[in-house]
């Protein structure tokens, strides 16, 4: 039954529909595909079986009693452990947070479940979304299915690995300056980082607040596009939601990108650039090109200081949001600390990750007095610059191509004594989370054996573009249909 | 850029981290070559450059001050890893 773990969304609900198999019988296919292939990939923090197979005893009774079902009503899931869930524990990937046990579910998680898809597990990633390799970790590390030594990226890691390896059909990230893109184009799977504010992040532990998304990994844009629509639009308890109408994103998939006009910035083809995903990104856009899409150059000036204005605005954001961990409220505390201050110092010092430590530091540091004009301020400025060279290009072109990762994934190890080498990972991702704008990375060809994406960029609650242009892409090439 | 000992000691200090030697050392380059880094931004002149601290445009968003019970005080207060009791956490002493 392995075949069934590769099927998308929509097979799945005819599959379910016309009695093909059952719920359950989908649910321990993807099981018992999981316990055979994860224990050398890493991909799962939980697994929450007994959950699942229960929420799949219901489905098939509904089926029985012919019962219609809607679209996602069945199909499997894996979530980022950064996502709570009420009962399940969630740990954010960090020891600090080892045992517990959320005492609600975020929003996205409780629109999913109302939606009726089946949470299979909690994914590895690096702690709090802290990284690009998903080795920053306090449990293991997901390793690349197409290489097992090599990282699955990150920090969305574990839910690109669930996704590229069929333990589920879809996975939900989080995309900060490239968490969900990176990972999707290193191990193979379509990544959407959308606009800031058009999905709710409510019950998503924060990293930080004026970058964070929630993002979406599938197989094929098309499930991407079912799973926004779910997710997608107001919600009342995150006010960063401003009140955009959602459009039907599965009616955009399917019309025509003839003459739709592709932006290629320059800036993103430079230094650090592999030739093997150079070339597999042209081809990419060349494809665009066949499609009958107008390509022309343009220029986004202020892409080189992306990656020091997050640098600055990202840890300053994240040592505030780490206050919160004080060994008191919540997860693990040192029970051996004599003093109030004890508490607080030795919990927070064996509980985070060095990276974790380190950039509360940085941040600490931006944020202290005497410095905020030189770094937070410069910072925050840059960004405005970032934000608009996009409008800008936006004005010429309805989309923009460009590669998402310098390189193909890269050894474990490799860089985890070098932060600014892993910082320097993120820089064609950053811009995007920089300027809120959306972003989907698109799996568009192989070097030296390993997946490549590229990324389609549009503007503010552009997600219906450039869905419809990469389903366009995935009807006329199979890089998404090959498998590890 | 170089961060003294002192520097980072502070620092750390402000963050409620405690810091082993080791990490104290490398801490010290790796935060003063993330930094060195970070001072490329200084080549752009930003004089007349607005700052953005957030990309949604909105402000001052209001809702009506609804009570929802959804979640018990006994499930907020379980997670906690200290001792519950009368309904309060209970933690080390603030003043001796």
């Amino acid at each position: 039954m392995e075949q069934l773990c590769y099927l998308g969304i929509r097979d799945i609900h005819e599959g379910l529909t016309q009695k093909q198999f059952s719920a359950v019988e989908l649910v321990s296919s993807f099981f018992s595909h999981i316990h055979d292939f994860n224990p050398s990939l890493n991909a799962f923090i939980t697994l929450t079986e007994k959950q699942a197979l229960e929420s799949a005893v219901k489905i098939d009774e509904k089926i029985a009693r012919s019962h219609g079902l809607n679209l996602l009503e069945g199909v499997p899931y894996c979530l980022k452990d950064l996502f709570c869930t009420l009962g399940i524990q969630t740990t954010a990937g960090s020891k600090i947070l080892e045992g517990f046990l959320p005492p609600y579910d975020a929003t996205s998680v409780k629109r999913l479940k109302a939606a009726g898809g089946i949470l299979l597990g909690k994914n590895t990633e690096d702690e709090f979304g802290h990284g690009s390799s998903s080795e920053n970790t306090g449990f293991s590390v997901p390793r690349n299915p197409w290489d097992k030594k090599r990282v699955a990226g990150g920090s969305s890691g574990g839910s690109a690995v669930s996704v590229a390896s069929g333990f589920s059909v879809f996975a939900l990230g989080t995309d900060t300056g490239g968490s969900v893109r990176q990972p999707a184009s290193l191990s193979g799977c379509v990544g959407l980082k959308p606009t800031y504010g058009r999905i709710s992040r409510y019950g998503v532990i924060a990293m930080a607040s004026s970058l964070d998304t929630v993002g979406i990994l599938a197989r094929s844009a098309e499930d991407v596009a079912f799973v926004l629509q779910i997710l997608a639009g107001k919600d009342r308890y995150d006010s960063t939601l401003p009140d955009v109408s959602v459009p039907d994103y599965g009616a955009y998939l399917s019309q025509d990108v003839h003459g739709l006009k592709v932006g290629v910035p320059e800036e993103y083809f430079g230094e650090g650039l592999e030739d093997g995903v150079r070339k597999a990104v042209e081809q990419g856009i060349d494809v665009l090109k066949k499609l009958g899409m107008e390509v022309k150059p343009v220029h986004l000036p202020h892409t080189k200081y992306g990656v020091a204005a997050y640098y600055i605005i990202c840890p300053s954001e994240v040592s505030a949001n780490m206050a919160r961990y004080d060994g008191i409220k919540y997860g693990s505390t040192a029970k051996d600390a004599e003093t109030l201050m004890d508490v607080y110092l030795e919990s927070r010092s064996r509980g985070f990750h060095p990276e974790v430590k380190r950039r509360i530091m940085i941040g600490t540091y931006a944020l202290s007095s005497g410095y905020y004009d030189a770094y937070y301020l410069k910072a925050q400025k840059i960004r405005t610059l970032v934000k608009q060279d996009f409008e800008k290009a936006f004005e010429e072109v309805d989309i923009l191509a460009a590669p998402v990762s310098p390189t193909v994934a890269f050894k474990i190890g490799e860089k985890t004594d070098n932060p600014l080498a892993m910082y320097l990972n993120d820089s064609l991702t950053i811009p995007a989370n920089l300027a809120g704008i959306c972003a989907l990375s698109l799996p568009c060809g192989f070097s030296e054996g390993l997946p490549v994406g590229f990324q389609l960029l549009g503007p503010q609650f552009g997600e219906d573009r450039i869905l419809q242009v990469a389903h366009a892409f995935q009807k006329v090439t199979d890089f998404h249909l090959q498998h590890p | 850029m170089m961060l003294t000992r002192e520097q980072v000691l502070h620092i750390a200090q402000l963050a409620r981290l405690k810091l082993s030697e080791d990490e104290l050392v490398k801490y010290s380059s790796q935060l003063a070559g993330i930094l060195e880094y970070i001072d490329v931004l200084n080549e752009v002149d930003t004089s007349n450059v607005e700052p953005t601290a957030q990309v949604t445009g909105l402000s001052n968003i209001t809702d009506e001050d609804i009570i929802e019970k959804k979640t018990s005080r006994e499930s907020l207060l379980s997670c906690s890893p200290l001792p519950v009791e009368q309904n309060q956490i209970m933690v080390k002493p603030v003043f001796e």
